[in-house]
């Protein structure tokens, strides 16, 4: 098996998003992961999402590195162009693909070896440069491609297939995204579509870099008592922090909430995200607060998810570098070029 | 004893570095400029930011030979630290200059040559006060001594300096005064001028003096190039400190004051070349710059530009190996790596730019070439090309070229299609026709660096794998009929000798070539400018019985490389080598011939 077309079904009942397109027409080829992988529940987030958004597939570029993971990119959004990288460098190739065109949807597709372990470096810079786009890790802890080594994000006392204890302390993706001035940390589970979807189309409209975490157990190498990213461990220990709604732009916050229990974030677009407490005191565009927090709930071993940190004020690398609203690809050779008279003027200081 | 060498000469200056020198350096070399003599200067430089020996070497010649010459005929010795060493380098009947301010005519004791002692530090310390500005003077008035000991024209000086400090006269000012002491007291102690001097023979009009990074980035400027990504790195810095220089000049929005350019300071160079393919692949001009190092860095990511088939340009600016070597000597020592870069069967088209004319139109060719083959592009540079000063004819541009996109379709082409696909052959050549992304849904594929066939889905079939780097071998022998060809220079009689030289090496084959004949060897000579190598060269090692493969390693990379393409026997091609770090001198390539043709060399 290496490539099999998914059949277009039309079923009875669907319906078209706000530009006509249904939601196979943001579906991919079919997926080779095993039954049951946490990612392919990701991938079909991805689907809903984008199709409630009513994105045009041809302005989407969903990008990858390597790794179970990072074959997503294949199953979802045919009409975009994507792009499978090289090991943990997806980051950068998305970087370049912004600066070449910042008109495009960015979805970055990653893994927990391919972000945390890797490509660790080139995830950070990404987060830094603050780069226009979804960074999506899906996270199980484990090596799938390579049958069940320990990743970085593998908890410190986990416990392998083999039965092998990880004595490694862990990276939390999200903590780091936040103290490398990160703009946009979320984390979700593979098994809560609701809350997935939300944070998807939060990071799609997010203007920088937004992380998301997505718990997604591994079914033929981390699903076993003893492993902290199992199914069931992650159901046991599920904690979500707050919860999300996602208001697109234009239409009224109709949900009712009482003072001082949500926060309201408004993006440039006029999307707005309602952030509701379910923890009391949360605050998620509180820095210091949200990073505090998660060593807490981290040191009690539970699995903490929602938008936890948000600031969508901070520039994105073309506002930092002032580069032009027109995205480069589209600049006419005559607008780059400086022609003859200027390059025999500029020669007059070279005697 | 001394013998007369007008405008044929070299001079050295040893200093400190830090110490401001390189503007004294330059103020010398444009003034014989503009006497019209022939010049190029040399900078050896330490790895280092201050207090470390550094040298510049201004070679005058009015055959207007551009290569490096053993030989020094005045030497300016600047840094007591090295005087010993710098005395010895002086050729019999030379010129040794240094600051007596502290004597030292004990130690600086040959008799076949002229120590001439200036008080330069007493002069500058009795006439300006600040401490700073001592220093710097210092050099302006070493300037000043041998302006009068070459006889160089003191208007021209002046008239530099004035242009360098149009906005700050009082600066023209106080450099004129440094001029003057060092000038006055060389005409009342010595006998001005010395057998060795300048004399003016022109103007040197239609040439200008630049350095080969700064015309590769102003060649990426002319290109249409949008996107720089780079790792800072020795010696190609200042090829994206160019590019940028002339994107603040050219490429700023004149209403909004944005950007129409984008150049990313990557975390390392793995990001760089990622950046680039990225900028690429959404349709923007991108290259990197960078060295040896980042080659080595960059390599997964070359393989998989080329198996995916990205446009991609990759500046090479070569410095000495292996490793960290010596990142501020020079050698051409990367050829190899960089023709077959990457795992797997990889092969990539480099340019070979001699001087930094060909690295501001190479730079042009290369993003087309990147484009018409969708495949990484290098431009080998090095760091006597890429760092020094040369003299070449001025850079002119055709207002009517365009840009070659390749087979890059837009979204009413793709529209046409019945359907398309990404790694299709239609044509024949070996190249298929790209989409960019963010325009149309028919058009969309599908980037891999794992097994694809040619109508871009994932493979693990065998025929389907073979089939589609069997036609990447197809658009290999397109690019062989695109790269920029070897030029012949033919002996002036018929001969069975040939030469075969690139890049940096070509100034020392020509000179070596004159001095040959002269004494009654003559060579063809073949100068490779692109790899991989048209049927020209095949023929050329066919046609003579031996031929000397002149470059800039120990190794004889090129030599192998030609044995490798071309199919020759590997015994008709001897090796001369050099690859100390310091630009090749003819005398090299002179004694490299001679040695296997058993003669006396030539001096």
């Amino acid at each position: 098996m290496t490539y099999i077309a998914k059949p277009k079904i039309d079923l009875p009942g669907h319906r078209t998003n706000e530009i006509g397109l249904y939601t196979r027409d943001y579906e991919g080829v079919l997926s080779t992961l095993c039954a049951g992988c946490g990612h392919d529940s990701i991938t079909a987030a991805i689907v809903q999402a984008f199709w409630e958004m009513s994105v045009p597939p041809e302005k989407v570029v969903k990008l990858s590195g390597i790794g179970c993971s990072s074959k997503t990119p294949a199953y979802f959004i045919s009409g975009a162009h994507g792009f499978n990288s090289v090991h943990g460098r997806m980051p950068s190739v998305a970087t370049g693909a912004m600066a070449g065109n910042r008109d495009l949807v960015c979805i970055g597709v990653s893994g927990d070896g391919d972000s945390l372990s890797i490509g660790f470096g080139q995830f950070g810079h990404a987060v830094r440069r603050n780069v226009n786009m979804l960074y999506i890790i899906e996270n199980n802890g484990v090596y799938g491609l390579t049958k069940g080594q320990f990743s970085a994000s593998a908890d410190k006392g986990s416990k392998s297939k083999r039965g092998n204890i990880n004595q490694w302390k862990n990276i939390d993706s999200v903590s780091t995204a936040i103290s490398m001035g990160g703009s946009f940390a979320a984390r979700s589970f593979s098994g809560d579509r609701e809350q997935l979807v939300t944070l998807i189309k939060a990071g799609v409209k997010h203007p920088g870099c937004a992380v998301l975490d997505v718990v997604s157990p591994c079914v033929t190498f981390n699903n076993h008592p003893g492993s902290t990213k199992s199914y069931s461990y992650t159901r046991d220990h599920y904690h979500p922090a707050l919860q999300t709604d996602f208001v697109p732009p234009a239409t009224e916050i109709r949900t009712a909430y009482a003072e001082g229990e949500s926060t309201v974030v408004e993006l440039h677009d006029g999307t707005k995200l309602l952030l509701k407490k379910a923890d009391s005191g949360y605050d998620a565009t509180n820095r210091s607060g949200v990073l505090r927090y998660l060593e807490q709930q981290r040191a009690r071993g539970e699995v903490v998810t929602g938008l936890l940190f948000i600031n969508s004020e901070l520039p994105d690398m073309h506002k930092i570098y002032d580069t032009s609203n027109k995205p480069m690809k589209d600049f006419e050779f005559e607008q780059l070029n400086p022609g003859s008279e200027a390059l025999a003027k500029l020669q007059n200081r070279m005697r | 004893m001394s013998e007369n060498r007008v405008n044929d000469f070299v001079l050295k200056i040893g200093t400190v570095n830090g110490t401001g020198s390189a503007s004294a350096n330059s103020l010398l070399m444009k003034a014989m400029f503009r006497m019209g003599i022939p010049v190029t200067g040399k900078n050896l430089f330490p790895s280092n930011i201050q207090g470390l020996p550094t040298w510049y070497e201004i070679r005058a010649n009015h055959q207007g030979y551009m290569s490096r010459s053993l030989r020094v005929d005045v030497m300016v010795a600047m840094n007591a630290q090295t005087y010993q060493r710098d005395l010895d380098e002086v050729c019999p009947g030379g010129f040794f200059l240094y600051d007596s301010t502290w004597p030292r005519e004990r130690e600086l004791n040959r008799d076949d040559i002229t120590v001439l002692g200036v008080p330069l530090a007493k002069l500058c310390n009795e006439h300006f006060s600040d401490a700073r500005v001592r220093i710097l003077m210092k050099n302006i008035a070493y300037v000043g001594a041998l302006a009068a000991l070459l006889d160089i024209d003191t208007n021209v000086l002046r008239t530099l300096l004035e242009e360098a400090f149009a906005n700050k006269p009082k600066l023209v000012e106080s450099n004129l005064k440094a001029i003057n002491l060092g000038f006055n007291y060389a005409k009342e102690n010595f006998v001005c001028p010395l057998p060795v001097r300048a004399e003016t023979m022109g103007d040197n009009k239609g040439f200008v003096l630049m350095d080969g990074n700064a015309a590769a980035g102003l060649g990426c400027v002319y290109a249409g190039a949008t996107v720089g990504a780079w790792y800072p790195i020795t010696p190609s810095t200042s090829l994206m400190d160019s590019f940028n220089f002339y994107c603040e000049m050219f490429r700023k929005d004149s209403d909004s004051g944005q950007k129409n350019y984008c150049i990313i300071q990557a975390e390392d160079e793995l990001a760089a070349a990622g950046i680039v393919l990225g900028a690429n692949w959404t349709g923007a001009r991108a290259f990197t710059p960078t060295s040896g190092p980042g080659i080595s860095l960059m390599s997964e990511f070359i393989g998989f530009a080329y198996y995916a088939e990205i446009p991609s340009v990759f500046f090479n600016v070569q410095r000495v190996g292996p490793s960290t070597g010596m990142p501020t000597r020079t050698q051409q020592c990367d050829i190899m790596l960089c023709a077959y870069a990457s795992h797997g069967d990889t092969m990539h088209p480099l340019l070979l730019p001699a001087n930094p004319k060909e690295c501001f139109e190479m730079a042009v060719t290369a993003f087309d070439l990147a484009e018409r083959l969708q495949t990484p592009l290098f431009v080998l540079s090095d760091l006597d090309i890429g760092m020094n000063d040369w003299m070449i004819p001025e850079l002119e541009w055709d207002d009517k070229y365009q840009p070659d996109r390749g087979k890059l379709l837009s979204s009413d082409d793709v529209d046409q299609l019945e359907k398309f696909y990404r790694y299709l052959d239609t044509d024949g050549d070996g190249i298929a026709a790209r989409t960019l992304p963010g325009e149309n849904a028919k058009g969309a594929y599908f980037v891999r660096g794992s097994g694809h066939n040619k109508h871009g889905a994932y493979t693990e079939s065998s025929e389907e794998y073979k089939e589609l780097v069997d036609r990447l071998l197809t658009k290999w022998a397109t690019a062989r009929t695109l790269v920029p060809k070897a030029i012949l220079k033919r002996a002036q009689q018929e001969t069975t000798i040939g030469i075969i030289a690139y890049g940096s090496s070509d100034g020392a084959v020509l000179e070596a070539l004159d001095q040959l004949a002269a004494s009654g060897i003559h060579a063809d000579y073949m100068r490779l400018r692109a790899f991989p190598f048209s049927r020209r060269v095949n023929e050329f090692v066919k046609n003579h019985e031996t031929v000397f493969v002149v470059e800039q390693n120990r190794d004889a990379q090129l030599r192998s490389l030609l044995i490798l393409e071309t199919n020759t026997d590997a015994a008709k091609l001897i090796p001369v080598l050099h690859y100390n770090g310091m630009p090749i001198p003819s005398q090299c390539v002179v004694d490299g011939l001679c040695k296997h043709l058993k003669v006396e060399a030539v001096a």
